[in-house]
């Protein structure tokens, strides 16, 4: 303890003499960026010229197929952040965790990045199961987490901004659209079995019944991995839904469409609508199974706009011309744009100054178009319907308003 | 049921009828394999999966190559990725077997793990060659879609594939056990070990064939299952826990009862699946496993075997 405090005191008094000799010669450069000590209060790793963040996903494991592309993302928005000089004038490093499709890995995990590392800020998670994981730390460490995937709602923490959509902002506004152009009555809801797709046809259902004046006239779960749908299709054959609302997941979900379309249930015979297919999912069901079937999603790498296509030149300019920008991987790529720009504001990397700051933020310039946090510390945000062609692309059929987060929504839980 | 005429629902339950059959060709072939491995060595393979997705991949490559290189024979490169499917599983499972295997025979619960860990080896090698992401082959055209033989009746045509696949290879394996000279050294070396030494079989030959073949058969069913699933990293362990259920239910040591448990699951999980949702089928159909098994724990079918 003692030779600890000796230590703190001579780094002190070490500072103090840079200081003075510094002030003393009068270095332009000391002035351009803020003192160290003044923008951070609480122990965070920044010198004078880096700020240490933590980006923690599974790179490894059964959730590497759908977390690669936010680790690419984030870590494009972080180059090209650098690129433009930072962070108050300091250059953003990355300490990169695997959290190996491991819950309980990716709270320890955490817990290094927030103790031992002192990052100053988290880009990560993509389960809800590894962001339950990792909450209680980030909330007892008072640590900083962006977590970018679309999830299923019902939370709301000072520690995290979520970038993705909650449910309603996916779930309403696409339902809506498909009984409006499809004059659609009656509903068949097929999902994996876990909580994700569980509280979405919740909410859907009280949306179809409630609101629609429709019908549920199915709704069914299968195992994660279950990979024979046959039985499920001919039970729908026998039903005839005016729409199968679909939240596969996995390989189960390669399967399942793959089986859809070898039952003869083609766009032409069949309006499906899905909440769980991107642009890497299609990857591997392949474009020819998905001709003609919607999704509902905040962004679709085909998007006409300015922002978007210098995004995706970026993104295959890093990672190659073959290289897919799913919902997800746009969300996380907000992640440091939001963080800077809350850090930014505040003038201090400080934990509560910069969750202070952030409400409220607008960000212009994202591929998405435009976006804007709420003080529950979601995004107000567009939904989208894109209709999926051969070559694994979707075009955007169909833009809503901006759209309220509401991770609590009243009358539908 | 409003809206659904006498015919239609005969059309569902003919698809219904059919499905069940598909289910059990699907459940044969992946289990086909590991009924050789676990049935004649006694050997738990717990990278049994590892060997589909080595033939899940060489169709993805083929299909690959064939659309860059060759697109006149992108038609007919299946038949090829089956056929190189088999052989590439069957090499890695004979230097897995040399390597690995031979060493821990005599060490059941061992091999289990090494096995284990040799599944998590092989995904992340794919993963770091294949990248994280599923990747899908390009089928060619007469496996898509399906054949209508009357206005509501679609018989999926990736599901008739497999079946002729699953019957051809059944057939094969049956007639190479039954009917050949190597056949009969392996049903010697795993009815008396000792015996089969003694009048001159190399069991240490016979067991590297065998894991071999059994690896081989895995990859063929790999790539057959590319028309029905995905490919990716993790995709071989999809199918793992079902595989050994269908053998150890069948009975271990009894080809028959591979065929008979495999038929009796698919048409219990079809049929729950159509009447009451998928979750439960699940788990109505493992219970009742369980407790057949309680009552035989040898499973459906046994050989005697002199241990």
């Amino acid at each position: 303890m003692s030779s600890n405090f000796n230590k703190d005191r001579r780094t002190l008094s070490a500072g103090l003499i840079a200081f003075a000799v510094a002030a003393a010669i009068g270095t332009p450069s000391f002035a351009a960026a803020p003192a160290t000590k003044t923008i951070n209060t609480t122990g965070l790793k920044i010198t004078d010229t880096e700020v240490y963040v933590g980006q923690l996903h599974s790179a490894t494991g059964t959730m590497a197929i759908s977390e690669t592309g936010s680790i690419q993302a984030e870590q494009l928005a972080i180059e090209q952040i650098n690129k433009a000089g930072g962070i108050l004038g300091r250059q953003i490093r990355i300490i990169q965790e695997d959290g190996a499709s491991d819950w309980p890995t990716f709270a320890e995990k955490a817990r290094k990045l927030l103790v031992n590392d002192k990052v100053a800020a988290v880009f990560g998670c993509w389960t809800s199961a590894s962001r339950k994981a990792v909450l209680p730390v980030f909330e007892k460490e008072n640590g900083l987490l962006y977590y970018p995937t679309f999830y299923e709602g019902l939370e709301q923490s000072k520690n995290v901004f979520y970038t993705g959509q909650e449910a309603t902002q996916q779930i309403i506004a696409g339902l809506d659209w498909i009984a409006k152009t499809k004059g659609a009555k009656s509903f068949y809801l097929v999902g994996s079995d876990y909580i994700w797709p569980r509280t979405s046809n919740k909410i859907a259902r009280k949306h179809i019944e409630n609101v629609l004046k429709g019908k549920v006239v199915g709704e069914e779960y299968y195992p994660l991995g279950h990979t024979q749908f046959g039985s499920l299709i001919n039970k729908i054959k026998l039903k005839k839904p005016d729409v199968i609302y679909s939240i596969v997941v996995g390989g189960s979900n390669v399967a399942w469409w793959k089986q859809l379309k070898a039952a003869g249930l083609t766009a032409e015979k069949q309006t499906i609508l899905t909440i769980s297919v991107t642009e890497d999912e299609v990857l591997g069901i392949g474009g020819e199974n998905m001709v003609g079937h919607y999704s509902a999603m905040k962004y679709f790498q085909s998007l006409d706009n300015p922002n978007n296509k210098a995004f995706v030149a970026a993104f295959k300019a890093k990672y190659g011309k073959d290289a897919v920008i799913g919902d997800v991987t746009q969300a996380a790529y907000l992640g440091p744009w939001l963080w800077k720009m809350a850090v930014e504001k505040a003038g201090s990397f400080d934990v509560d100054k910069v969750v202070a700051a952030s409400p409220e933020l607008e960000f212009k310039a994202a591929p998405e178009g435009y976006v804007k946090i709420h003080p529950n510390h979601h995004l107000w945000s567009k939904l989208r319907i894109g209709q999926w062609d051969k070559s694994g692309q979707a075009k955007v059929l169909y833009e809503s308003g901006l759209i309220v987060p509401d991770p609590f929504p009243k009358g539908y839980q | 049921m409003e809206g659904v005429g006498v015919g239609e629902f005969g059309s569902i339950l003919l698809m219904q009828g059919f499905n069940g059959l598909s289910v059990f060709s699907v459940l044969v072939l992946m289990a086909l394999g590991l009924a050789i491995i676990f049935g004649q060595m006694g050997v738990i393979n717990m990278a049994h999966g590892e060997f589909l997705t080595i033939g899940a991949y060489t169709t993805f490559v083929l299909s690959h190559l064939t659309t860059t290189y060759l697109p006149s024979a992108q038609p007919y490169y299946f038949l090829v990725a089956i056929i190189v499917a088999f052989v590439l599983g069957g090499l890695v499972g004979y230097a897995v077997e040399y390597l690995l295997i031979r060493h821990l025979y005599k060490r059941p619960l061992d091999s289990l793990l090494a096995t284990w860990g040799l599944s998590l080896v092989m995904q992340q090698m794919f993963r770091s060659t294949f990248g994280a992401k599923e990747v899908s082959a390009t089928l060619p055209d007469w496996l898509l879609g399906s054949w209508q033989p009357s206005g509501t009746v679609d018989i999926p045509l990736n599901g008739l594939f497999v079946m002729v696949i699953t019957l051809l290879l059944t057939c094969l394996v049956a007639l190479f056990m039954y009917r050949s000279r190597s056949g009969l050294r392996m049903r010697a070396t795993t009815q008396n070990r000792v015996m089969a030494g003694a009048v001159g079989i190399n069991t240490a030959q016979v067991d590297r064939m065998t894991f071999a073949l059994g690896c081989g058969i895995a990859g063929v069913a790999g790539a057959a299952f590319t028309t029905i699933g995905s490919t990716g990293p993790t995709s071989g362990s999809l199918y793992i826990v079902d595989a050994f259920l269908t053998v150890v239910f069948g009975g271990a040591q009894s080809l028959l009862g591979t065929l008979a448990s495999a038929f009796s699951i698919a048409q219990a999980n079809s049929t729950l699946e159509f009447f009451i949702t998928g979750s439960s089928a699940k788990v109505i159909t493992l219970l009742a496993i369980i407790v057949i098994l309680m009552i035989r724990p040898q499973g459906l079918f046994s050989s005697k075997v002199r241990k």
